[in-house]
């Protein structure tokens, strides 16, 4: 075995390589982004809304599951702590300008993300989901019984008031832009963490956590970071939904919920950062969409086949197997 | 009238036995839980469900052919773990050589599709089932009143949690059951027929958790909707309580539908919270649980 490799060579192809892929996201998140800007002229500016918030929650979720491999069965607590804590404080204090109110319920999220990470964490795998699960119904259970929530009826006529005590956000595209801007910048705050050394670190936890510990990670602190992240993002999530729907229900408390997010994550792919979006999409149209039709009832039943069948034969996801397909015919 | 911490003793004796059944429905669901986590190494979402399951069948069956109490009592069981071999030989074992997470999702896309369905067929408001004359009335205590159906409940649950206990721990199917929890491979290679065990492992787990839905027919509602919420406060219990041992499982569930009907009476707002409080508490101080064995 005389031959030897130009290794600059090769290093330098590889580079060239990344740079090509590089250029082409670009384009790619290019138009998405101009495709989301244009999107409220074509479509109903309310209902991009409510995609972008269960879209924001799903890349929330992602952080935590698809990247960290830690799966949480709680999250719907976030999303209703932020929802309720934005709704109460805008409508009880008028002076209040909507982006401080969504502020304060992102960070009574990221508090209560804390408490849950570092209970959570002292147990692995399996009791991981069932103690958040369980964490999680405590939540419900507060609020049910509060009387700050409206219980069963909920919270309603949240006023959706001025951004920064300028911009009129009961006018949809005011409001559709806002949306928007602060899903992009959560969009590029995951990428960033993703794709950064602490990223790396979360994904070898994800791959092999002893090994992770071998190497003198301390994975717990790791761990929570990434959980109170999650919760924060999935909080903040829920505050602009309750602003957007001037709405906030025990819904976004309930186990249900729970399981919806980890399906969005699913069905567009765990571990990608385009995924959760395109799985977030995919089940509120189904769930739209359904809910108008003749199947109207079967919503529940179908969400649940469709659970199975991404289980059983989907389980990349559909940009997972979008990648996957890339890599085999052009790769 | 007696009375202790400010409660009449006939309330706080009733509250205490309420408490009890509920830890008997605890003990059970959550004794299949871990039977069922012993082999195949997951949880089984689709749990209450199954319990769910065991109640409708039992109440439809007696509408719609006249079986009655203690036919279904064995009949209920038979089927849903009938049910649940199928599952596991059709659905869960595709998956069993991928991360246990996605057999846990898959039992929770179960439970979504089985409720969702016999909640547009029944409706989520309660089915009536009468109990079986023999249980009618009770027998006066002299401090309370302990209706003979309750009493029932509390026997055959304990008696079949013995049984279970006895049958996993004692015989040698159990041996098979506790080996193949340690070393599957192994196992096969001494020639017992792992995947039949496996089939048959999350049938027994899952006719455990009808058989609880049997006995909750005539005392509890029984709709669609019944089974998840109970299933979360077994999972608080699981964690309470570790699912390391057999025996632990039964203890911690019946101590905790105890623990419930006592915040009842003295506390009642937080009844319904108290069992996840107390998995708060066990996180922060015991965190591999009361009889747990893992780190």
């Amino acid at each position: 075995m005389s031959q030897s490799f130009d290794s600059t060579a090769i290093h330098q192809a590889i580079l060239e390589q990344q740079k090509a892929d590089g250029r082409k996201k670009m384009l790619l998140n290019a138009v998405l982004v101009l495709l989301l800007v244009a999107a409220p002229f074509v479509l109903y500016p309310v209902f991009l809304m409510k995609i972008l918030c269960f879209a924001l929650f799903a890349v929330a979720f992602n952080l935590l599951f698809g990247f960290t491999g830690l799966l949480s069965f709680g999250h719907a607590a976030f999303l209703a702590t932020g929802g309720y804590t934005t709704g109460y404080l805008l409508t009880n204090l008028s002076w209040l300008s909507t982006e401080l109110g969504i502020m304060a319920g992102t960070g009574v999220a990221t508090l209560l993300g804390l408490a849950f990470a570092l209970l959570s964490i002292r147990r692995q795998g399996i009791y991981f989901a069932m103690v958040t699960l369980a964490l999680a119904q405590l939540v419900f259970f507060f609020f049910v019984q509060s009387e700050f929530t409206g219980g069963e009826d909920g919270m309603h006529g949240i006023p959706r008031g001025h951004l920064l005590g300028m911009i009129d956000l009961s006018n949809n595209f005011n409001m559709y832009y806002f949306v928007l801007a602060v899903f992009l910048g959560c969009y590029l705050l995951v990428q960033r963490i993703v794709s950064s050394p602490y990223g790396q670190v979360l994904k070898s936890i994800k791959q092999n956590e002893p090994r992770a510990v071998s190497l003198g990670y301390n994975v717990n602190r790791y761990k929570v970071l990434a959980f109170v992240i999650s919760a924060a993002l999935a909080g903040l999530a829920g505050s602009m939904k309750s602003v957007v729907f001037q709405l906030a229900s025990l819904n976004d408390a309930h186990w249900h919920m729970s399981g919806e997010v980890i399906l969005m994550t699913l069905v567009g792919g765990m571990g990608t950062l385009l995924g959760p979006v395109v799985g977030a999409t995919f089940v509120v149209n189904v769930e739209y969409h359904l809910s108008q039709g003749a199947l109207r009832d079967w919503v529940d039943p179908i969400l649940g086949g469709i659970f199975i069948l991404v289980v059983l034969a989907f389980r990349s996801g559909f940009v997972g197997e979008l990648q996957k397909f890339f890599k085999k015919n052009l790769g | 009238m007696s009375m202790i911490f400010g409660v009449p003793l006939a309330v706080l004796s009733g509250q205490l036995l309420i408490g009890v059944i509920n830890g008997a429905f605890y003990a059970l669901l959550s004794l299949g839980l871990a039977v069922i986590f012993g082999l195949l190494k997951i949880i089984n979402f689709a749990h209450g469900a199954m319990y769910m399951l065991g109640a409708m069948v039992t109440v439809i069956m007696f509408d719609v052919m006249g079986v009655n109490y203690w036919v279904a009592l064995f009949m209920a069981p038979l089927l849903v773990g009938a049910v649940g071999v199928l599952i596991e030989y059709f659905l869960l074992r595709r998956i069993a050589g991928q991360d246990h997470i996605y057999s846990l999702l898959l039992t929770f896309g179960i439970a979504l599709l089985m409720q969702g369905v016999l909640t547009n067929i029944y409706g989520v408001s309660g089915m009536r089932y009468s109990m079986p004359d023999l249980f009618k009335g009770g027998i006066n205590l002299g401090f309370m009143f302990l209706p003979y159906y309750r009493a029932w409940v509390i026997g055959i649950a304990l008696v079949v949690c013995f049984g279970t206990w006895f049958m996993i721990e004692k015989t040698k199917l159990g041996a098979y059951l506790r080996a193949g929890t340690e070393d599957a491979q192994l196992m096969q290679g001494f020639g017992i027929n792992v995947p039949l065990l496996i089939s048959l492992t999350y049938g027994f787990g899952v006719a455990l958790a009808a058989f609880a839905g049997v006995l909750a027919a005539p005392i509890y509602s029984v709709t669609p909707v019944m089974g998840s919420h109970i299933l979360i406060t077994v999972f608080a219990v699981v964690v309470i309580g570790g699912m390391g041992s057999i025996g632990g499982a039964i203890i911690t569930g019946i101590l905790m539908g105890v623990v419930e009907g006592l915040t009842k009476t003295f506390y009642p707002p937080a009844s319904s919270a108290v069992i996840f409080l107390v998995m708060v508490v066990v996180l922060m101080f015991r965190p591999a649980g009361l009889f747990g064995k893992e780190a």
